[in-house]
C-alpha cells in the first residue's frame, strides 16, 4: 500500500544503543556499590572526628565530611545498600500485588473484572506519597515498613497494567491461532499470555524502582525511615537541611546520588522497553 | 448534559469508595488506635483503655462507626484527632489554604513551562529536539525535595534571592513552587512533544503541508490541539499527585500547610487527621480529573457521542 | 502546456536512491497514472512535485512546476506552489483530513493561504468546493467533521480540499484504496469529470484496473525507476516490459483454468446459521456446503457479515441459530474440550499474518507449535519448502519478514496440522499485486497436492475468479446469491451482484487518449 506518511523513524544502531550501554554500566556499577561498599568507600561510615567536620570536598573526603566528620562519600556508598533496597522491595511488593490483582481481574469474569477496576479507580485517586504515609500511619515507620508502604501505593499502576496487557493477549489472534491448532489453555498460558505480559511489566518495575527509591528516600527525610546513625540517603538528606546555609555538600550529594539511580534504571528501562517494541 | 451528570455521580462513588477503603484499613489493621491516643505512658492504667474506647466511641459496633462516618462527612465533622483531642477540621482549616495556593501555582507553572518548551522546540532541527528531550528526561529524574534543597542553596543562600522559609507573600512561593514544578513540567513536555511529533507523521499533516501550510501554521491549527489531549489527561494526574509533592516540600522549606500536620500525624499515628488528609486529597483528584474529562469533547469533537452522523 | 514537467528526477534519504532518473510530464486536461507496488518509489516522486521531500536529497535536470523553473525554490516558493497550482489527495481520508476539525476549516484552509484578500468570499467557495466534489447539502456538510462522512463523503471532501484553491494540477495518491469497489467507481467518476474539466491528475496507484478506465498515459514504476511509460492502451494490450506484462496478467486474472470437483465429499455443512451482536443481526440464515478439494468463494463488502461466517465455520464463534457439521458430526454447539482435538481439520489464514504470530516467537516456532516433538525440525523444514521458503528463514522472526514471505509463514503453518479445511481470510488483501499472484498460486497449487478444501472469503471478486469452483455474494448478512464461479460471472441473477460486478475495475475500459 502507498501512503504519504511522511514518519521518520528514530535512528537505530550505535546512536540509540547508547542510553541502554550507559544504563546497564551504571546499573552494574550499583550493584556492585549495593553488593561490596567497602571496595568503593575510603572511610568507615559511621566514625566520627568532630575535629574535621564540615570540611567541604577535597582530596581526602571527596564529598566533604557532615557535621559529626563522617565523610559524605562513604556514608553514600554505605547508604547505596540500604535505600536502593528498599526501592527494590517496594517494587517487588507493587508487582506481586498488582500481578495477583491484574490476573483475578482479566481471568476471574466480569464481576471480578468490574470489580478490580473500580478498586484500582478508588486507589488511584489517592496520591501515592500520601497513600504510603497513610500505610505509615497504620504501621508504623522503620525501614521495612516505608518498603511495603511504597509497594502498597504503586500496586494499582501494575494492575491495570498487567490486567490490560493479559485482556490485550488472551484476545489477541496469536492466541486465537494456538486455540485453532487445538492446543489446550494451560500451554497456551503458559507460552504465550504469561512470556507477553512480563515483558511490559518488567518494564514499568524498572521504571517504577526510580519512582519507589524517591519516595523512600523522601518519606526517610520526613523521618519515617531507618533510625540514625544507619546512613540512608533520605536521612543525611534530612541532617543536612539543617546546615544548608553552611554546609552545603552535606544535603546536596545524597540527592544527587538518588537522581543518578533514578536515571540508570529509567535508561535501561526504556531501552528494554524499545527493544521489545520493535 | 447527561455526560456531565455521569461524571459527577462517578466522582461521588470514587470518593464513597476513597471513605470507605479508608475506614476499612484503619479497621483492619486496628487495636492499636486507642493505644495512640493513650500514649505509652499511660498504657497501664487500669481502665483507662475502656474509658478512652468509649470517649472516641470505638467501643461500638463497626457498622455503626462507619455509618457514623459517613454521616459525619455529609456534615463537614472529619472526627477529633488522637493526639490533640481537637476537631479535626479545626486542625486542619488553616492549613488547607498555603498547601491548595503551593499546589496550584507548581501546577500552572508546570503546565506553562511544559507547553512553552514543547511549542518552542518543535518543528525545530534534530540537534534542539535532542538537547530538549534530555533536558527533560534529566528534569524529570529530580526529586522535587531534593531540587527544592539545591534551589534553596544556590538562591537564598548563596544569592540571597529568596526567603528560606516561611509562607510571607509571593517571594516565598517562588522556589517551593519552582521545585514542584520543574519536574512536572519535565513530564508533560516529553510526552506533548512525543505527540506533536506523532500528529505530525499523520495523513493530515500532509494533507495540511500540501495545501501550503508552514510548520509553525501546522501546529498552531493542527498538531498543537492533538498533542493537548494526553496532555490534558496527564495534567489533571499531576495536579493530584501534587498534593503529595507538597507535603514533602513543605518540609523542606519550613512551610506551613497540610504538609507539617501530616507528618505530625503520621509520627503519633493519629489515624482520624491522616485519613482526613488522604481523603482531602482524593477530593483535589477526583474534581481535577472529572474537568479533564469535561474538558476532552471540547477539544476533540469524536467524543461528543451525542451527536449522530 | 505542461502543467508539471519532470526531467532525470533523483530522490536518495540518506545513501539509499529510491527514485532513480524518473521523467513525466502532465499536460492540462490530462490524467497520467503512475502505478507501482509498495515501494517502487510512486508517492516519493509525487511529493517531490510539491517539494515535500523534506530530509531527502532530491536533484533533476529539469523541475517545472506552472511552467516555472522549481528546482531552487526555498520552503518559502514551494509554499505557494503547493495548494495554489497543485493540489495533493490521498489515500484514507479517515486519516487525511484532521479529526478535529470540521470539514469546512480543513476546505477554507488553502483559501485562507493562497487567498488571502478575498475573505468575503471564502464561505461561498467552500461551499463550491464541496459541491464540485460531488458532496450534497454541502453547507451542511462543512459544519461536520470528517467522523460523522461517509468514507465516500469523506474521499469527497478531502478532494473539495484540494480543488478549494482551484489548482490546475491535481495528484491524486491511492485515492481509492480505502473504499468500498461500488464507492471506488464514484470516486473514479468524479476524478474523470475533473479531468475532462481541464485539470492535470496524476493518479498514482497499485492496481493497473483502477487506472485503466480514468488515465490517458501510464508509466509503471518499479524499484524506483519508470520502466514502462505510453498511452494507456498500448501499454495495456502491447506491454514491452515483462514486469508490465506480469502487472496487467495479475489485473486481468489470468488464472489456470480449473476442473471443476464433480459431486464431493461433503466436509463442512453450515445450515441456516444466524448470529447477532446485540441488536444488530449480523449473519442471517446462512447456509453452505465445503466439499473435499473444492473451493468456495464468499465474497462481499467489509460489513457483510463473511468473516463472521468464517468464524462460525472455524468454530470461533458460536451461532445463535442454525447448526455447523464437520465430517458429518456436530461442530457447533460443542464444549471447546470436546473441539480441541478435531480442531486440526479446520485451519485458518487471516489477513494480517502478523498479529497472528506471537511476536517473540521464531519461524521455526511458530511452524511447529502444533507439531510433536520428534520430528518436528524435519517437517518445519518440509512445511517452509512446501509454501517455498528457505530453510534459513527458520530462524528469523515475523517481523524481519516481507508481507508475502509471512503470508507463506501462515500458510505453512495451517499445513501443519494436515487440515481437510482451509479457511483463507482475505490472505491476499494487504499484499502487492504480483505478490498476491504468487500467494494464490501457492494456495492453488497447494490444494493440487494436497487435496484440501478452502473456503476463500474476499471483498475482491477478481481475487475469486480463478480460484473458487463456487461463489456466494453476502450483503447485509444474508447470501443474495450462489452458484458456479463461471455461471454466477456470466450471468448474476441479483441486482447486487450485478452492480458488484459492474464496479470491479477492468482492463477493456481504456480512456480514449486527449
Amino acid at each position: 500500500m502507498t501512503t504519504l506518511l511522511v514518519h521518520r523513524r528514530p535512528a537505530r544502531g550505535a546512536a540509540s544503543r547508547l542510553p541502554a550501554v550507559v544504563g546497564g554500566l551504571a546499573v552494574a556499577l550499583i550493584a556492585a556499590v549495593l553488593l561490596f561498599p567497602s571496595w568503593f568507600a575510603t572511610h568507615s561510615p559511621e566514625t566520627n572526628d568532630v575535629l574535621n567536620a564540615f570540611a567541604p570536598p577535597s582530596a581526602d573526603h571527596l564529598l566533604g565530611t557532615d557535621q559529626l566528620g563522617r565523610d559524605v562519600f562513604s556514608r553514600l556508598v554505605h547508604g547505596a545498600r540500604l535505600s536502593v533496597t528498599i526501592g527494590l522491595v517496594a517494587t517487588v511488593v507493587g508487582v506481586v500485588l498488582g500481578s495477583a490483582l491484574g490476573l483475578a481481574a482479566a481471568a476471574g469474569g466480569k464481576w471480578a473484572d468490574v470489580a478490580v477496576m473500580r478498586l484500582t479507580d478508588v486507589w488511584l485517586a489517592f496520591p501515592e506519597v500520601l497513600l504510603a504515609l497513610l500505610v505509615i500511619a497504620l504501621i508504623g515507620p522503620g525501614a521495612a515498613n516505608v518498603a511495603v508502604a511504597i509497594g502498597v501505593a504503586a500496586t494499582p499502576y501494575y494492575g491495570r497494567l498487567v490486567r490490560g496487557q493479559a485482556l490485550a493477549v488472551a484476545r489477541s489472534e496469536y492466541v486465537e491461532a494456538a486455540r485453532v491448532l487445538g492446543i489446550g489453555p494451560v500451554r497456551t498460558a503458559l507460552r504465550h499470555v504469561l512470556p507477553n505480559v512480563g515483558g511490559p511489566v518488567v518494564v514499568l518495575a524498572s521504571l517504577g524502582t526510580g519512582s519507589a527509591v524517591v519516595a523512600a528516600a523522601g518519606l526517610s527525610l520526613l523521618g519515617l525511615g531507618p533510625l540514625p546513625p544507619t546512613p540512608e540517603w533520605g536521612a543525611m538528606l534530612a541532617e543536612g537541611q539543617s546546615y544548608l546555609s553552611t554546609a552545603w555538600w552535606i544535603a546536596v550529594f545524597p540527592g544527587a546520588a538518588i537522581v543518578a539511580v533514578v536515571l540508570a534504571v529509567t535508561a535501561l528501562g526504556r531501552a528494554v522497553q524499545s527493544r521489545s517494541l520493535r | 448534559m447527561r455526560s456531565v451528570l455521569r461524571r459527577v455521580v462517578a466522582g461521588v462513588a470514587v470518593l464513597w469508595g476513597a471513605v470507605t477503603l479508608t475506614f476499612l484499613a484503619v479497621a483492619l489493621t486496628g487495636g492499636n488506635q486507642v493505644d495512640s491516643v493513650i500514649g505509652p505512658d499511660a498504657a497501664s492504667v487500669p481502665g483507662l483503655r475502656e474509658q478512652v474506647a468509649a470517649q472516641y466511641g470505638l467501643d461500638r459496633p463497626l457498622v455503626v462507626q462507619y455509618a457514623d462516618r459517613l454521616g459525619g462527612l455529609l456534615t463537614g465533622d472529619l472526627g477529633r484527632s488522637y493526639q490533640r483531642g481537637q476537631s479535626v477540621w479545626g486542625l486542619l482549616a488553616d492549613q488547607v489554604g498555603p498547601t491548595l495556593a503551593l499546589a496550584a501555582t507548581a501546577a500552572v507553572t508546570g503546565v506553562g513551562l511544559a507547553v512553552l518548551l514543547a511549542v518552542a522546540t518543535a518543528g525545530r532541527g534534530r540537534a534542539v529536539r535532542r538537547a530538549a528531550s534530555a533536558l527533560e528526561a534529566l528534569i524529570v529524574a529530580l526529586p522535587p525535595f531534593w531540587l527544592g534543597i539545591v534551589l534553596l542553596s544556590v538562591f537564598s543562600f548563596g544569592l540571597r534571592w529568596f526567603p528560606a522559609f516561611g509562607a510571607d507573600g509571593p517571594a516565598s512561593l517562588v522556589l517551593p513552587a519552582l521545585a514542584l514544578a520543574l519536574p512536572i513540567a519535565g513530564v508533560l513536555a516529553q510526552v506533548m512533544r512525543q505527540e506533536l511529533e506523532v500528529a505530525e507523521g499523520r495523513p493530515f499533516a500532509l494533507s495540511a503541508r500540501a495545501r501550503g501550510l508552514g510548520e509553525r501554521q501546522l501546529l498552531l491549527r493542527h498538531t498543537l490541539r492533538h498533542a493537548l489531549l494526553p496532555v490534558t489527561t496527564l495534567s489533571a494526574w499531576t495536579v493530584g499527585t501534587l498534593v503529595g509533592g507538597a507535603v514533602l516540600v513543605e518540609q523542606v522549606f519550613s512551610r506551613p500547610g497540610l504538609g507539617r500536620v501530616l507528618v505530625e500525624a503520621v509520627k503519633h499515628r493519629d489515624t482520624p487527621v491522616v485519613t482526613a488528609v488522604v481523603t482531602l486529597a482524593a477530593l483535589v483528584f477526583v474534581v481535577t480529573s472529572a474537568l479533564a474529562d469535561l474538558l476532552y469533547p471540547v477539544i476533540d469533537a469524536r467524543l461528543r457521542t451525542e451527536e449522530g452522523r | 502546456m505542461n502543467l508539471v514537467e519532470v526531467e532525470g528526477l533523483d530522490v536518495s534519504f540518506g545513501g539509499a536512491r529510491v527514485v532513480k532518473d524518473v521523467s513525466l510530464h502532465v499536460a492540462a486536461g490530462e490524467c497520467l497514472a503512475l502505478v507501482g507496488e509498495s515501494g517502487s518509489g510512486k508517492s516519493v516522486t509525487a511529493r517531490a512535485l510539491l517539494g515535500l521531500n523534506r530530509s531527502a536529497s532530491v536533484t533533476a535536470r529539469a523541475l517545472r512546476v506552472g511552467g516555472r523553473d522549481a528546482r531552487a525554490y526555498g520552503e518559502k516558493q514551494w509554499r505557494d506552489v503547493r495548494g495554489a497550482e497543485v493540489g495533493l489527495v490521498s489515500q484514507d481520508a479517515l486519516v487525511a483530513l484532521d479529526p478535529l476539525r470540521r470539514v469546512g476549516d480543513e476546505v477554507v484552509e488553502a483559501l485562507r493561504l493562497h487567498r488571502p484578500g478575498e475573505r468575503e468570499a471564502w464561505p461561498a467557495r467552500v461551499v463550491e468546493a464541496l459541491a464540485e466534489a460531488g458532496v450534497g447539502e454541502p453547507a451542511r456538510r462543512a459544519r461536520q467533521y470528517p467522523h460523522q462522512l461517509s468514507g465516500g463523503l469523506r474521499q469527497r471532501a478531502l478532494i473539495a480540499a484540494a480543488l478549494a484553491a482551484r489548482p490546475a494540477l491535481l495528484i491524486a495518491d491511492e485515492p481509492t484504496t480505502a473504499l468500498d469497489v461500488v464507492v471506488q467507481r464514484q470516486i473514479l467518476r468524479l476524478l474523470a469529470e475533473l479531468t475532462a474539466g481541464g485539470r492535470g491528475l496524476l493518479l498514482i496507484s497499485h492496481d493497473l484496473a483502477v487506472v485503466a478506465s480514468l488515465a490517458h498515459r501510464v508509466a509503471v514504476m518499479r524499484d524506483g525507476e519508470v520502466v514502462e511509460t505510453g498511452p494507456t492502451s498500448r501499454v495495456l494490450t502491447r506491454p514491452s516490459h515483462p514486469y508490465t506484462r506480469m502487472l496487467v496478467d495479475a489485473a486481468r486474472g489470468a488464472h489456470p483454468a480449473r476442473e471443476p470437483v464433480v459431486d464431493p465429499v461433503p466436509l463442512v455443512r453450515v445450515d441456516a446459521v444466524g448470529k447477532s451482536f446485540g441488536p444488530h443481526r449480523v449473519v442471517d440464515g446462512v447456509s453452505l456446503t465445503i466439499g473435499a478439494g473444492e473451493t468456495v468463494g464468499l465474497v462481499g463488502e467489509s460489513g457483510s457479515g463473511k468473516t463472521t461466517v468464517a468464524r462460525v465455520v472455524m468454530g470461533l464463534t458460536e451461532p445463535d441459530q442454525g447448526a455447523v457439521t464437520l465430517r458429518g458430526e456436530p461442530w457447533s454447539g460443542l464444549p471447546e474440550r470436546a473441539r480441541r482435538a478435531r480442531r486440526r481439520d479446520v485451519q485458518l489464514i487471516s489477513q494480517n499474518p502478523l498479529a497472528a504470530f506471537d511476536p517473540r516467537y521464531t519461524v521455526a516456532r511458530i511452524v511447529g507449535e502444533a507439531l510433536p516433538r520428534a520430528g518436528r525440525a524435519e517437517r518445519v523444514r518440509e512445511l517452509l519448502a512446501s509454501v517455498g521458503l528457505a530453510p534459513d528463514l527458520a530462524a528469523r522472526r515475523p517481523h524481519q519478514l516481507s508481507g508475502g514471505q509471512r503470508q507463506r509463514v501462515a500458510i505453512a503453518r495451517a499445513l501443519a496440522p494436515d487440515p481437510a479445511v482451509l479457511v483463507c481470510d482475505e490472505p491476499v488483501s494487504a499484499l502487492d499485486v504480483s505478490v498476491q499472484a504468487q500467494v494464490l498460486d501457492l494456495l492453488a497449487d497447494l490444494q493440487r497436492r494436497t487435496g484440501v478444501a478452502l473456503l476463500f472469503i474476499t471483498h475482491d471478486l477478481r481475487v475469486v475468479e480463478g480460484i473458487s469452483d463456487r461463489l456466494l455474494i453476502m450483503k447485509d448478512g444474508v447470501v443474495v446469491e450462489q452458484g458456479a464461479t463461471a455461471d454466477v460471472f456470466r450471468e448474476p441473477r441479483h441486482p447486487y451482484t450485478r452492480e458488484l460486478l459492474a464496479a470491479v475495475p477492468r482492463l477493456d475500459e481504456v480512456a480514449a487518449p486527449v
